[in-house]
């Protein structure tokens, strides 16, 4: 069968991204003499990139109904935050605190989601005023000064410090203590098992239906992910087991790629950013599908200010910038379309990783932060640039 | 015999996997109209686009010969230093800018840092004159009607100095008014001793204003048919040569239907153009459609037919709206919502199926579903099994052709599209379908398909309106026929008075009258 077999030129265009992180993966694992993929190295990789994975999830919603973004959220973030953390100073219960900052995330979602999508304010202005304005209100909020958190049970539970992590309930229940952390191997391994049998029923369905896939292609696929993850849970476990974030992001990553690929309101989401006209001529309300990318984005937001200020313990008015920049040029890096209507959240986690690991490999090698983000700015031009082209070849 | 200006000899041109033209021969002669026939797909803008320089020479094989020269262009400017200037099916003007700096783009008068915008002006005037267009030079072009804007396409061709002029498809848009007038137009260059190439996919047109013409199928030249003759070239005859064998009956019959009871009403029904207010695109309209009924709607382009469809179904186009819905006998309230029209089982299959029906960059199985996703979905989660099912199903009722519903509809050729249009709106489970120009732009194979499928539709029950400005199309397909007017129906005839002649003349008289 011809047509189900790929050429390898296809086999590029479609993996480049996948194939240019492992590169990058292999050359700072030779450049740092095996240090970046060290356990602990990849403990630090999640720890640090919760926010992006987080926040680019909610980019992505944004991003799909046409291109637009979100550029507040950076300064939401703080804001939420800052919020948060002045609550906490004065003694509020940590559980109203996370609610609170939840809702502040969600309610800026919805009152910048409503200019753009009932009064058609453009995206990138509406939102643009948001990171003056909330930036700004960071700082009123925090009076300049950088304010603390020592609520242990906030900084357990969104992943803070050296004690964040579940604890090894298993070795407890056994009575022994050490490593490598059980807990996690078998949680790992449960996940890897779980994604094993979705594959095979997904080939299963596949065949029912007739449906002409590579069965050969995705078995490779599965493969490889299922090493991808085992390596990193053997690497987490023999560190400190499952850091607390890694629940937030996995929990996160798991109901946006439900979203995106089983609900209406996902396909709606596409289906906008591919022909907002036909879409609304059949039957859509395409402007609820704005106001419901930015209420997302907003929670996503809020949800990062908790994220950031754990792990900072405590915030900074200057806590927050430029991260609407990795969120997007985390999309955008993963295959998503900047006119709309084409994007992953797989393609999304891989951008957000190779951000990641070129950020983490670059200063364990001990490159200038200047020039750290000369190399992030040209990865980013240089993932759209082939994206572009390879489009232009199909035609 | 007259001087031969353009040789194409053996012109082959391979795509990866595709051979798009196979030896194609074509000789135009000086100052003739040559016409380019073909099914969609059969490499007729592949050709232009190989004279033209669009495809630089050394990717296809073969030499071109323009005026007793082996030209080898490199792009297009090369082609249009000689003369030879295309004029596109999609029209590549600018709207926000006047029709005197869209003539002069990339061609502009004066120095390259320092536009004379006097000469510039005054020459596009001109040249606008020469096309008979009565507009000013310095007239936004998105104020003026397609029509006009085909105008100033040809008059800026004109600018260029064209001595061979390639228009592809260029009546596609306009209505039979304008069509007829573009074509005299082109008689009338013809006189002046211009040379020119027609793509078309209407017959009557080729027929009427060519002197020869070829016809191409899959890649190859089948024939050149000489129209010079006292009669002209019946369509019968260019279509044995398109699809390979004669084409009996190129509509349907309709057997055994029966038409039922009322099922849509619309009483005085008004519509004001969303722009400006005050202005009626739809005036005091009454018509009805009867179960397994297919009801014709002839007009003019600009006579409001779409609108009308439009603003029936939830209000999508228009706005104070008045007059009265009436489906079953009873009176609906509709509000300004297609999710609302959907409920009450009418479907809109828009005109424009790249622009408002389908999305491109999404597969078949995407579009099939997506104006009755939520039969699909429970608490919005879609069953994707069920999807996939679904969008089988309709592949095989259409007879789409594709290897999977998985497949990008932007891949498609315009007769898929269709049908993939058409199945999606089938699948919304209508009771009414307003098919807008259900045929534009497609083969006549294709088209043939397309009337099979409304037949069956009228058969299950259905009650199909049918605006179409192909009058042997409505002519062909409908049970009754309302005919429109500068947003009036002016009248209504059963399929068996109707004529050409009687129609058109319905539309001249009223004409007079406004």
């Amino acid at each position: 069968m011809n047509e189900n077999r790929m050429s390898v030129s296809a086999f590029f265009q479609k993996y480049t991204m996948v194939i240019a992180l492992v590169v990058v993966v292999i050359f700072f694992a030779i450049a740092t003499g095996g240090g970046s993929l060290k356990p602990g190295s990849i403990n630090n990789l999640i720890s640090q990139n919760g926010y992006v994975f987080v926040l680019a999830s909610g980019m992505l919603l944004c991003i799909l109904t046409g291109g637009n973004i979100d550029l507040s959220v950076g300064s939401v973030v703080c804001f939420s935050a800052a919020v948060g953390c002045v609550l906490m100073d004065k003694g509020v219960n940590m559980w109203i605190v996370v609610l609170v900052m939840l809702a502040i995330g969600l309610l800026i979602g919805i009152f910048q989601g409503f200019w753009i999508a009932k009064i058609r304010v453009p995206a990138f202005i509406a939102t643009l005023s948001g990171m003056y304005a909330f930036r700004g209100l960071s700082n009123v909020v925090l009076g300049g000064y950088r304010v603390d958190i020592s609520n242990e049970k906030f900084l357990f539970l969104f992943g803070g410090g050296r004690d964040c992590y579940i604890p090894d309930i298993i070795r407890q229940w056994m009575g022994s203590e050490g490593k490598p952390n059980l807990t996690c191997l078998a949680v790992g391994i449960i996940l890897t098992l779980v994604y094993i049998l979705m594959t095979v029923r997904k080939i299963h369905v596949q065949k029912k239906f007739n449906i002409h896939q590579s069965v050969l292609g995705q078995c490779v696929t599965t493969g490889a992910i299922s090493v991808v993850i085992l390596f990193i849970t053997w690497q987490i476990a023999s560190f400190r087991g499952i850091p607390t974030v890694l629940i937030w992001i996995g929990l996160i990553l798991g109901i946006y790629q439900y979203i995106t690929t089983k609900t209406a309101i996902g396909r709606h989401l596409y289906a906008v950013g591919g022909n907002e006209k036909a879409t609304a001529l059949s039957g859509v309300k395409t402007r609820n599908v704005y106001w419901f990318a930015y209420a997302s984005i907003g929670l996503m937001a809020g949800l990062a200010g908790i994220l950031t200020a754990a792990r900072a313990k405590g915030i900074d008015p200057t806590y927050g910038e430029g991260y609407e920049m990795d969120a997007i040029a985390s999309c955008f890096i993963g295959g998503a379309s900047a006119y709309g209507g084409i994007g992953k959240v797989s393609g999304m986690i891989i951008g957000a990783v190779l951000m990641g690991v070129i950020n983490q490999g670059m200063n364990m090698v001990g490159v200038d932060s200047n020039f750290q983000k000369v190399v992030k700015g040209l990865v980013l031009l240089a993932a759209v640039i082939f994206d572009v082209m390879s489009k232009r070849q199909k035609r | 015999m007259a001087k031969i200006l353009l040789e194409m000899k053996n012109i082959t041109k391979t795509f990866p996997g595709v051979k798009a033209l196979d030896n194609v021969n074509l000789q135009v002669e000086e100052g003739e109209i040559h016409a380019l026939v073909g099914e969609n797909g059969a490499g007729k803008s592949t050709l232009m686009n190989v004279l033209s320089g669009i495809y630089p020479h050394g990717t296809y094989e073969g030499d071109i010969i323009y005026n007793g020269q082996v030209c080898k262009f490199s792009n297009i400017k090369d082609s249009e230093k000689l003369g030879i200037v295309i004029i596109h099916q999609e029209l590549a003007l600018v709207p926000e800018m006047t029709i005197g700096e869209n003539m002069y783009l990339g061609n502009e008068r004066g120095h390259k840092y320092a536009i004379d915008w006097n000469t510039t002006f005054a020459e596009a005037d001109k040249y606008l004159k020469m096309v008979n267009l009565e507009e000013s030079s310095k007239v936004q072009v998105k104020t003026i009607g397609t029509g006009k804007q085909q105008l100033v396409e040809i008059a800026k061709a004109l600018a260029k100095q064209a001595k061979l002029l390639i228009l592809d498809e260029p009546t596609s848009s306009l209505n039979e008014e304008d069509s007829r007038a573009l074509l005299d137009l082109m008689l009338g260059f013809k006189k002046q001793g211009m040379t020119m190439i027609i793509i078309s996919h209407k017959l009557n047109e080729v027929a009427y204003v060519a002197d020869k013409i070829t016809v191409i199928r899959d890649g190859t030249t089948i024939e050149t048919i000489d129209n010079r003759g006292p009669e002209p070239v019946s369509e019968e005859r260019i279509i044995k040569g398109m699809v390979g064998r004669e084409m009996t009956n190129r509509f349907p019959k309709r057997e055994g239907v029966k038409i039922g009871d009322v099922m849509m009403e619309v009483e005085h029904w008004t519509v004001h153009h969303p722009l400006y207010p005050e202005r009626k695109v739809v005036d005091d309209v009454s018509i009805n459609v009867r179960k397994g009924e297919v009801v014709g709607i002839y007009g003019l382009m600009g006579a409001g037919r779409t609108e009308l469809a439009m603003s029936i179904f939830g209000q999508s186009y228009g706005v104070n709206f008045s007059g009265k819905l009436k489906i079953d006998g009873k009176e609906v309230k509709m509000k300004k919502s297609e999710a609302d029209a959907i409920r009450h089982k009418i479907a809109y299959v828009t005109e424009d199926r790249k622009g408002n029906g389908l999305i491109l960059s999404q597969s078949i199985k995407v579009n099939t579903s997506l104006a009755n996703l939520n039969s699909l979905a429970k608490l919005g989660v879609i069953d994707q099994d069920k999807e996939y099912a679904v969008a089988e199903e309709y592949r095989d009722k259409l007879k789409t052709k594709t290897p999977t519903v998985e497949q990008l509809v932007g891949n498609l050729s315009g007769g898929n599209q269709q049908k993939v249009l058409l199945a999606k709106w089938m699948f919304a489970e209508p009771d009414i379908m307003l098919l807008d120009e259900p045929t534009r732009g497609i083969d006549v194979g294709a088209k043939y398909e397309i009337y099979c499928i409304i037949n069956d539709l009228a058969a299950q029950g259905k009650s199909v309106v049918m605006i179409s400005s192909e009058l042997p199309e409505v002519l062909g397909m409908s049970d009754r026929i309302y005919i429109m007017n500068e947003g009036k129906i002016i009248g209504e005839m059963k399929a068996q008075d109707a004529t050409q002649e009687n129609i058109m003349a319905l539309i001249l008289q009223s004409g007079r009258g406004a």
